[in-house]
């Protein structure tokens, strides 16, 4: 095996391995920090002798036993640790909230004689933790969970190297310094936590869905990471039915990442995209996340409506088959769940769908008013597509050139651009003038 | 990336591997790389297609060297993870044959 041969190896075992590594070793040190301190010097001690012994029969088992031993190393030298070490004299008691948490005994544990699938879940836990920024929490997931180099984070969000490795050293400084301990939080603060892993999730698979800025609409690898952790926290925590709903939603979503951008990488609004490109596979996973959900017979939360109402797109075999009146309903549910004024232009994109533009428009002139909306491209972007419906051609064109001079992606400027232009001062519509309202 | 991993050739299983695979099964769901897994009837209808003129053979095959017994299909981010999945899996079936490709799509 050729050195680099063996770096590709040892770069895919850390990604399917670290999370477990790390975890592991957090609860035997109760420090994250050092955990994945630990964990990266067993990472370079298997870089150095895997091109020579070859790799090992289980390598994420050497990786874990070699850190271990660090870490028993440092625990033997160090004060600090050993007073970390008595405190998990109440692991036990962490482990049977757990159990409970997840509604079953915890037969993984029993079975794989470690608590595994514990150790993640708490990883997840700590490092969405609210004590630190949304920016932090993002990219400590990424590393601690998808086993991300600080490069591949600094890429996936257009910034800096330097920038992501500091944001994480301030992170792992903050958990410890707030002695934030390494557990499944308990019953008071558990839904207010377990919403941030949610926020913290769905944040990354946004990000890549339809990237804020830059000159790429999708970053597809960070949907995949996304709907990665997504399926993670599915197994760890099943007895959560928003859980079932992020990964419905994500699944859906994900399943017309294909179809969503044109040839020139622009992108497609739904109702245009060719429904033959939809990955029906992803699509089946997420009807049965969303029946997971539904059969632990809970009143929906808000990640399992926006599945449910992507569901509705996924069931229409043509755009014209769409549901809208069942998705106004749903719409309806959701605005009365999270009452935004984003939910609200969707909820008016429906009922424009459901009982004509005039309807929609009715709904949309009040968001004019709402200054969380001011700089938000969306807002004329829709008003533009409605009033367009309604034969307002000129009025159109100047919602369409202020959406395209409020988006921040350059893809999607270049359509709002187009839409404007095909409405001629004065003229009659353009070639693209019967355009639907193009909500993602 | 996808990638389907099948075997085309493997001893039969007992109990105890049908548990352990179980659990792989599990801890690939766990880690979110599996999409789909499943069995085939060695037994299938051979299909073949000349001049516009499909020909449908029914099975079983005395040449079943490339008949796929068991598919998984995974999501990883590179060729390498496929293959680090797939050594776990064959550390656990023991002897056999089988093969990783590359699926076309979704990306």
């Amino acid at each position: 095996m050729t050195v680099p041969e063996a770096h590709r190896a040892v770069d895919a075992v850390w990604r399917l391995e670290s999370a477990r590594i790390i975890a592991g070793l957090a609860r035997l040190v109760n420090d994250v920090g050092l955990a994945e301190e630990l964990a990266q010097d067993a990472l370079v001690a298997a870089l150095r002798q895997w091109p020579e012994s070859g790799i090992p029969p289980n390598p994420g088992g050497w990786l874990m036993a070699t850190a271990r031993h660090q870490a028993i190393d440092r625990i033997r030298r160090s004060e600090r640790l050993r007073r970390n070490l008595e405190l998990l004299g109440h692991e036990a008691r962490q482990q049977q909230q757990s159990a409970i948490f997840d509604g079953q005994p915890d037969l993984d544990a029993v079975v794989e004689g470690e608590g595994v699938r514990d150790d993640l879940l708490r990883l997840m836990f700590i490092s969405c933790h609210p004590v630190l920024s949304t920016e932090a929490r993002v990219a400590l997931t990424l590393k601690l969970l998808g086993g991300l180099t600080t490069g591949e984070i600094a890429r996936a969000f257009l910034s800096t190297e330097p920038a992501i490795a500091q944001r994480i050293v301030r992170a792992k400084r903050t958990l410890a310094s707030r002695q934030i301990p390494f557990e499944v939080p308990p019953e008071p603060e558990r839904a207010a936590r377990l919403a941030s892993v949610l926020e913290v999730i769905y944040l990354i698979f946004n990000e890549g869905y339809t990237a804020t800025a830059g000159d790429d609409w999708i970053r597809p690898e960070l949907c995949y990471e996304a709907l990665r952790l997504g399926r993670m926290l599915a197994e760890l925590s099943p007895a959560e039915p928003e859980v079932h709903g992020l990964a419905a939603l994500m699944e859906i979503q994900a399943s017309r990442m294909r179809a969503r951008l044109g040839p020139a990488g622009e992108p497609i609004p739904l109702l245009e995209q060719n429904r033959g490109a939809w990955d029906q596979l992803l699509i089946r996973r997420g009807f049965a996340a969303l029946l997971r959900a539904e059969r632990l017979g809970r009143p929906p939360g808000p990640y399992m409506v926006q599945a449910a109402i992507a569901a509705c797109h996924a069931r229409a075999q043509r755009a014209g088959d769409t549901d809208w009146e069942r998705i106004v309903a749903l719409y309806e549910l959701l605005a009365a769940l999270t009452p935004t004024p984003v939910v609200e232009l969707n909820r008016a994109v429906a009922v424009a769908m459901a009982f004509g533009a005039a309807r929609g428009l009715e709904l949309v002139d009040p968001l004019l008013a709402r200054p969380e909306l001011r700089d938000y491209h969306l807002l004329p972007s829709v008003r533009g597509d409605l009033l367009a419906r309604l034969g307002r051609h000129e009025e159109a064109r100047t919602e369409f050139e202020r959406a395209a001079a409020l988006a921040r992606n350059a893809r999607e400027r270049a359509v709002l651009l187009g839409r404007a232009a095909a409405r001629p001062p004065g003229g009659q519509a353009g070639p693209s003038g019967s355009r639907p309202a193009g909500f993602p | 990336m996808r990638f389907l991993m099948t075997t085309s050739k493997a001893d039969p299983p007992d109990d105890k591997l049908v548990a352990e695979m179980d659990r792989l099964v599990e801890e690939m769901t766990r880690k979110g790389v599996l999409l789909a897994a499943g069995g085939l009837d060695p037994v299938g209808t051979h299909v073949s297609s000349s001049g516009g003129k499909v020909t449908m053979t029914d099975g079983p095959f005395t040449e079943s060297k490339e008949t796929i017994l068991s598919f998984a299909l995974v999501e990883v981010r590179s060729k390498e993870e496929a293959i680090e999945l797939a050594k776990h899996f064959w550390l656990i079936v023991g002897n056999g044959e089988g093969a990783i490709r590359q699926v076309y799509g979704p990306e």
